[in-house]
């Protein structure tokens, strides 16, 4: 589906969202009309107070209208939620309602000519059209290309991951970690959304285990031995910066509204110690050294609780496979809410299946006649029907006339040639009569045996295969013309 | 998710009803392990070229986990775009499109019949018109022609056939029917009767599920 765009006025009030703060901050009354948008999900908690009393409450104001849309300050992320699943490398993401799949998969592959001792890293991102309606199957947005790139470049080009370490036989095999990210709802700041899926997928992953004795490789199953966790350095997490107005408003982790009113987009990936692993500005916004080291600090303090709480959540899901417990997504779904529901293991009654059965059939109808069985004229060729008349009527005509002279004794062979779809190519092709039979599955090259009255055949016997092919069907018209020659 | 000796259980099902944002519709179904995300957006604006003059164009996206969407998803999607066009009213939204798209979430046996359920789920959450619900169940025979209703992938690699059957919840006729693998005339009758007795519990799992979300109490 077409996207959308978005009107004038709705761009205007997130606008204002956005400025509507700052004018507070210098303390002029707030606005007699408040927008009053269907859309607008904080709603704004300042009461529209007297002057005289406006001096203690303008605090209250203040800090009650320092609010986004959805009710959160300019620097605070959404709620991060991690669940994974019952296999290893499987986990799914939630940063507000922007969801992402991510699944890490490996297998064995030669490396690459130039770097032979060091495994491959791949990743996908893909936006699911479930995502959004303007995603549509097939075409790759510009987008698409930008997110996966930058992935890329957090991840691959920052060695978070130690791809010598996946290495098995230097230069013959080594593992290719294959990373699959899909986006399942689209509510703004997917870059953050996909590289917390990709890291803590990656985290959670476990390779089987690989022995290698002198030229002998063993690759042992999940069942021989415990499988193996990736060699992971660090974990790089993206952080995404909005800026309006040429850069004077800031919004840590945009929602998809606020993301279409942005100018421009900083994203910073960081991990815990500090260490900038990329960094993107896009918008064509100009900033000041001072924002950017403002958000580098900015991202400094997210990805640290970013990064507790990923390892929180990894760590419970390891005591949780280590107890036996039950662990998937089936669990991670809280029972508490209405939009969920669980039933049990629900026993289905089959005693009497099979005199249901048997009722069934006894009481269907009995199957129509079968086909009458093949006939078989000669090796290779069978015959199922009579077939009906060929009914072209004059194209066939004018071709019938040229055959019709040397056709004498065909009235014997045409009933062989009389082939329904059955008719295997490579199969004598007895034109002649029982005689000269010629057993070549050659189009081109024919034995010929010259004889008086065979003389005309030699003519029709050098056409082409499709002139062949024609003929044969023609051999309903054979006994059609055969009927008139008998008359 | 083991199977008593008749074979005769289904497994732990779960289900959330709308959980993401951006679709009209969308439900999450947990058989056992294998779970299926539905996401559906319907009635939309449809490709003129796509657009049918008299009923709704029903588009159906199957994406496996890992890799590209290739044949065998695409005959997955046919099979599930036939039996929802079978139950969707469309001639109540004629030149509209109503897309399913389907995320595979984790694949541990019966998957069709996981996708079957999350797209009927899904399109009660989008409130799509519907001359009945449909729900899918998963039969394996093995070697013995025991019947064993929702197997794990174990179970299904293992067996001789595994067979799926769409069932309509109106007097349980069967709407989709396919099948992998050898069987007779008998135990495929056997199957399909095995499968309307489990579709019950199904749809029973169905109204409590939408009981629980929608009620007052």
């Amino acid at each position: 589906m077409k996207e959308t765009p978005l009107s004038n006025c709705e761009r205007r009030f997130l606008l204002r969202a956005i400025e509507e703060r700052k004018v507070r901050d210098r303390d002029t009354p707030p606005p007699g009309q408040a927008p009053s948008h269907g859309s607008a999900g904080g709603v704004r908690a300042s009461p529209h107070l007297s002057p005289s009393r406006r001096a203690p409450a303008r605090v209250v104001t203040l800090l009650s209208a320092l609010q986004r849309l959805d009710g959160r300050q300019s620097y605070d992320y959404r709620n991060v939620r991690i669940s994974f699943g019952a296999d290893y490398g499987c986990c799914i993401v939630e940063l507000g309602r922007t969801r992402v799949l991510g699944q890490v998969s490996c297998e064995l592959v030669s490396p690459k000519l130039n770097r032979a001792t060091e495994g491959i890293l791949f990743f996908n991102l893909e936006l699911s059209p479930m995502a959004a309606p303007a995603f549509e199957p097939g075409r790759q947005p510009e987008l698409l290309v930008k997110l996966n790139r930058l992935l890329e470049r957090c991840l691959r080009n920052s060695k978070c991951i130690d791809t010598e370490s996946l290495c098995v036989v230097a230069g013959v095999k080594v593992w290719q970690i294959r990373v699959d990210l899909h986006l399942l709802n689209h509510d703004g700041n997917i870059i953050d959304a996909a590289s917390i899926a990709a890291i803590v997928a990656l985290c959670h992953f476990r390779r089987p285990d690989v022995s290698v004795q002198g030229e002998e490789v063993t690759l042992y199953t999940p069942e021989e031995r415990d499988p193996v966790p990736l060699s992971i350095h660090h974990m790089p997490i993206c952080v995404s910066f909005a800026f309006f107005q040429q850069g004077t408003y800031l919004l840590v982790d945009p929602s998809e509204r606020e993301e279409r009113v942005m100018d421009g987009l900083l994203v910073i990936a960081m991990n815990k110690h500090r260490e900038i692993c990329t960094i993107q500005s896009s918008g064509g916004i100009m900033l000041l050294k001072d924002q950017v080291l403002r958000c580098s600090k900015i991202t400094g303090v997210k990805v640290a609780e970013i990064t507790e709480l990923i390892q929180k959540a990894l760590e419970n899901d390891r005591k949780v496979r280590k107890e036996g417990g039950k662990f998937g997504f089936a669990e991670s779904i809280p029972n508490q809410k209405i939009s969920a529901f669980k039933m049990e293991r629900a026993p289905v009654d089959t005693n009497d299946v099979e005199e249901q059965a048997e009722e069934i059939i006894t009481k269907a109808d009995p199957p129509s006649d079968v086909i009458a069985k093949p006939i078989i004229r000669m090796p290779g060729t069978a015959q199922i029907g009579e077939g009906l008349e060929n009914s072209w009527g004059d194209f066939e005509e004018s071709e019938r006339e040229e055959e019709e002279e040397g056709n004498s004794d065909d009235a014997t062979t045409s009933g062989g040639q009389k082939m329904e779809t059955e008719e295997i190519n490579i199969v004598s092709k007895t034109k002649k009569d029982d005689d000269t039979i010629i057993l070549s599955d050659s189009e081109e090259e024919e034995v010929v045996i010259l004889e008086p009255e065979e003389t005309h055949k030699k003519t029709r016997t050098h056409t082409t295969a499709k002139q062949e092919n024609s003929s044969s069907k023609k051999a309903f018209n054979k006994k059609r013309k055969k009927k008139r020659a008998t008359h | 998710m083991g199977s008593e000796p008749g074979g005769c259980a289904l497994r732990r099902f779960s289900c959330e009803l709308g959980p993401l944002g951006r679709p009209d519709g969308s439900a999450a179904f947990l058989q056992g392990d294998t779970s299926v995300l539905a996401g559906l957006y319907g009635p939309a604006e449809v490709k003129v070229s796509k657009e049918l003059y008299d009923k709704a164009t029903v588009e159906v996206m199957l994406k496996p986990k890992v890799g590209l969407p290739g044949v065998f998803e695409k005959n997955r999607e046919q099979l599930i775009r036939k039996t929802c066009e079978a139950v969707i009213l469309g001639a109540l939204h004629p030149r509209t499109s109503i897309s399913i798209v389907l995320q595979v979430i984790s694949d541990a046996g019966a998957l069709l019949a996981c996708c079957l359920n999350a797209a009927c789920m899904g399109l009660m959450d989008a409130g799509l018109p519907m001359k009945s619900l449909f729900c899918g169940v998963t039969c394996a025979l093995d070697a013995t022609g025991a019947i064993t209703l929702d197997p794990t992938a174990k179970q299904e690699k293992e067996a001789r056939a595994v067979l799926t059957v769409a069932i309509s919840s109106v007097e349980r006729q069967v709407l989709m029917c396919t099948t992998k693998g050898t069987c007779s005339v008998e135990e495929l009758q056997q199957c399909i009767v095995a499968a309307q007795r489990a579709s019950g519990a199904i749809f029973h799992f169905y109204r409590d599920s939408v009981r629980r979300k929608y009620s007052k109490t």
